[in-house]
């Protein structure tokens, strides 16, 4: 297996709770209550559950064996429990004193066990629930695990699903299979899901094949991206492209002699003389119009932390001699250079119009981005995901009218979460709204001249065009 | 054409979909010289699909066209033949995701039955990871063989012909994860804890009952297998219709009517999906579920070596 290592990204877990972190030595950690370092965690095998000591490390926890207690004691119902409020005899103090002696949180447990009076008398599913619920308190636990597709979808809808438009991790699974994401592809990604289904795509490829990456405003935003931990190679074939120049590319009037003096672009590059790295750029880029309490990511604030770091370093350097200025300049022509190269680069996969797929998922209107599918190969599998259904509606009818795709499908998922326990089995929570909504379909060669085809049948078959709704209900 | 490789032209012997409407599809194998019967009327192979276009409009014989299109998992789950029930999209698009695959796992599955998850499976996997797929019905084993070599996947999988719940998946600590969608599969749990690797890996296992449920999740726990958790996914497909409702007549004049909030004028309501007709009725566009769905098709229970 993969071991922890210094400056990766990690996933905490806790339960059904995540928290991505960077590893790094010496940096406090709060997570779901406790404070730790992740310093001893470092060279242990991803998937290992530590237990939080009381200075704050991490120890892995050693498998107990779960002594069995003799002769289990348990009533057959609750009619002689009377909630009086005096069934614990442990007071709040004796608890907080038996926490800053530093017991084992099994050790409180056990004690909470003992001064409960009802305890013996409870049936032995509530004895479950309860031992359970207590170790969840006081046991200090956490697991670290690698980061994945399932892990980050899966924290990012609980955490912060405002910045993924709540895309349900369910809906992102189908978004992947519908738009037969895999090795080779030439795919067309536009997303603004703070990177997530970026990440998603990237891990389904494996580094093969390439990506464009279409993005609004100043550049894409990937602190989502950064957090998979992707090697080093699966970015050669990551490409770019501004929403704002698709137009002109389309249109053929598309030149990147435009573009530096574009004064959002040229703020980019002047960021980038910054030495900051894309990635942590993009989590400065990122703007969310709902103000979130707590980053689900700590990675953000320590990278706005070592902005501000490396701006005040920046003013010293304007302090400093012409001569760095200078050295400035040109480095800041030579990003230039290179940003205007890659942009080229983009274009002209762009231009050749045989992209593999399309994947949406954005918090804008998605029609607009039909014009996107002009860049897809004919047979090929397309995407959109909305948080409405309403405007997946608009969209399905433009579809319709302007032709060169077929196989139409709206859809949406529900997921449902099961508690398996011996006579004890149940639906947890049911998921539903909230997940989003699909528009699939595939592209295929576009009609010149609209079908004026003698094909009536075939028309019976098909969804009604536009013109044809006025009759309600019509099989589609 | 591959089913891990897009091709642009239609070459002879290529697994092609016919697609001839709504809903109305069928897989065919393309043959020099071979013709295929539509509704429409027929095909001819060497004229009318060698060398042409993946996602081009085929005229046939009748003048009806339809159009072929290029095979990908999500489509032969559509159209394959049945010979056993099969895994749909839906849930193979969690079970994928929930595995953690990706280009280059090791994956071991039993029963292979009809390979709708298998072919699924070896497109995320490739181009360098394997499947190691069980079946112990030695006709449909073979047909899956058969199968996989003609679409150009014989590489990537091997299929054994075994009962898992006795002899396990044929490999030992080398798999990333593991699917089971056997009668009883918690009778093959131990048989897939030693086919993943030392280090860990992720278990799915697919039962339409809750008493198969029960069992896996305690011979899970048994093995020692951390994260156990039961989910059930259900697609709702939506149907887009534009709907027309009568405005009641509750006998003021039709004029008034506009106030009764229906006003297509009124500024505020611009751009709102209703449009009032003369008939006193409201049009809008709706997603209207299908009248009929799919309320069950299996519970599916992770779980993670560690």
């Amino acid at each position: 297996g993969s071991r922890i290592r210094e400056g990766d990204c990690a996933v905490l877990k806790r339960g059904d709770v995540f928290k991505a972190v960077p590893v790094l030595r010496r940096r406090k950690i709060i997570f779901e209550k406790q404070w730790f370092y992740l310093d001893n965690a470092i060279g242990h095998i991803y998937g290992t559950t530590f237990e939080v000591t009381n200075g704050g490390n991490l120890q892995p926890k050693q498998e107990v064996e779960e002594t069995a207690t003799e002769t289990k004691e348990a009533g057959t119902d609750n009619r002689n429990i009377v909630d009086d409020g005096k069934s614990q005899k442990l007071t709040h103090d004796d608890i907080k004193a038996l926490k800053d002696k530093g017991i084992k949180g099994q050790e409180i447990v056990q004690q909470l066990i003992e001064n409960s009076t009802t305890f013996r008398d409870k049936t032995e599913f509530a004895q479950d629930k309860y031992i359970k619920k207590k170790k969840k308190k006081y046991e200090a636990i956490i697991t670290i695990v690698k980061p994945s597709t399932r892990i980050l979808s899966t924290m990012y809808y609980a955490r912060e699903p405002g910045k993924i438009n709540h895309l349900r991790y369910d809906t992102l699974a189908q978004m992947l299979t519908l738009g037969n994401i895999r090795a080779g592809n030439k795919m067309i990604v536009m997303e603004t899901c703070a990177g997530l289904v970026l990440g998603a795509v990237m891990e389904r490829m494996g580094g093969y094949g390439s990506i464009i990456q279409m993005y609004p405003g100043g550049g894409p935003v990937r602190a989502a991206t950064s957090c998979f931990g992707f090697p080093k190679p699966f970015f050669d074939n990551l490409h770019e492209f501004p929403l704002s120049k698709v137009h002109s590319l389309l249109s053929g009037t598309f030149s990147t002699e435009t573009l530096p003096s574009d004064p959002e672009e040229y703020a980019l590059v002047e960021e980038e003389s910054n030495g900051l790295t894309d990635e942590k750029q993009a989590s400065l880029q990122e703007t969310e119009e709902e103000p979130t309490t707590e980053g689900a990511m700590e990675i953000n604030q320590t990278e706005e932390q070592e902005t501000v770091d490396i701006n005040a370093e920046d003013v010293e350097f304007k302090e400093n001699k012409e001569k760095e200025n200078k050295e400035n300049v040109r480095e800041k022509q030579i990003k230039q250079w290179e940003r205007r190269k890659k942009l080229m680069e983009a274009a002209a996969l762009l231009r050749e119009k045989n992209a593999d797929g399309l994947i949406v998922a954005s918090k804008f209107h998605p029609t607009p981005l039909l014009s996107l599918l002009e860049f897809v190969a004919p047979s090929r599998p397309f995407v959109v995901y909305c948080q409405y259904k309403e405007p997946l509606l608009e969209c399905y009818t433009k579809l319709r009218e302007r032709g060169g795709v077929i196989n139409l499908k709206l859809s949406e998922t529900w997921l449902r979460n099961y508690q398996v326990l011996p006579d004890r089995s149940h639906p947890k929570l049911t998921m539903s709204g909230g997940g989003g909504y699909l528009l699939s379909g595939t592209t295929v060669v576009l009609d010149k001249g609209k079908c004026d085809s003698n094909n009536l049948e075939t028309l019976k078959t098909e969804e009604p065009s536009p013109k044809r709704c006025k009759v309600q209900d019509l099989h589609c | 054409m591959s089913f891990v490789e897009y091709g642009d032209t239609i070459k002879d012997g290529d697994t092609a979909i016919v697609f001839l409407g709504h809903e109305s599809m069928f897989p065919v194998k393309v043959q020099h010289g071979t013709v295929t019967q539509t509704k429409y009327g027929v095909i001819r192979h060497s004229t009318d699909l060698i060398g042409k276009k993946y996602g081009s409009k085929v005229t046939c014989s009748k003048g009806g066209w339809v159009f072929i299109l290029h095979p990908t998992p999500e489509l032969w789950t559509m159209n394959l033949p049945h010979r056993t029930q099969i895994l749909y999209s839906t849930d193979i698009s969690i079970i994928t995701m929930m595995l953690e695959l990706k280009p280059g796992s090791i994956v071991c599955e039993s029963g292979t039955g009809s390979g709708s998850l298998s072919h699924a499976l070896i497109r995320t996997v490739a181009p360098t990871g394997h499947l190691y797929t069980v079946e112990f019905h030695q006709q449909r084993a073979e047909k899956a063989r058969e199968e996989f070599r003609e679409h150009g996947l014989e590489h990537l999988v091997t299929v054994t012909n075994q009962d898992v719940c006795k002899n396990g998946f044929g490999v030992s600590n080398i798999a990333d994860a593991v699917f089971l969608d056997i009668p009883s599969p918690w009778e093959a749990i131990g048989h897939a804890k030693s086919a993943l690797k030392a280090e860990g890996g992720r278990i799915c296992s697919f039962s339409p009952c809750i008493e198969q449920v029960q069992r896996t999740c305690l011979a899970m726990e048994e093995y020692g297998f951390t994260e156990i958790n039961t989910l059930e996914i259900l697609l709702r497909v939506y149907n887009v219709r534009t709907i027309s409702l009568q405005i009641p007549d509750l006998g003021k004049a039709a004029e008034d009517n506009s106030s009764a909030g229906f006003d297509s004028s009124n500024p505020s309501n611009q751009g709102s999906p209703c449009a009032v007709l003369q008939q006193g009725t409201v049009q809008f566009k709706s997603g209207v579920p299908l009248r009929e769905m799919v309320g069950h098709t299996g519970y599916l229970t992770f779980a993670t070596k560690s």
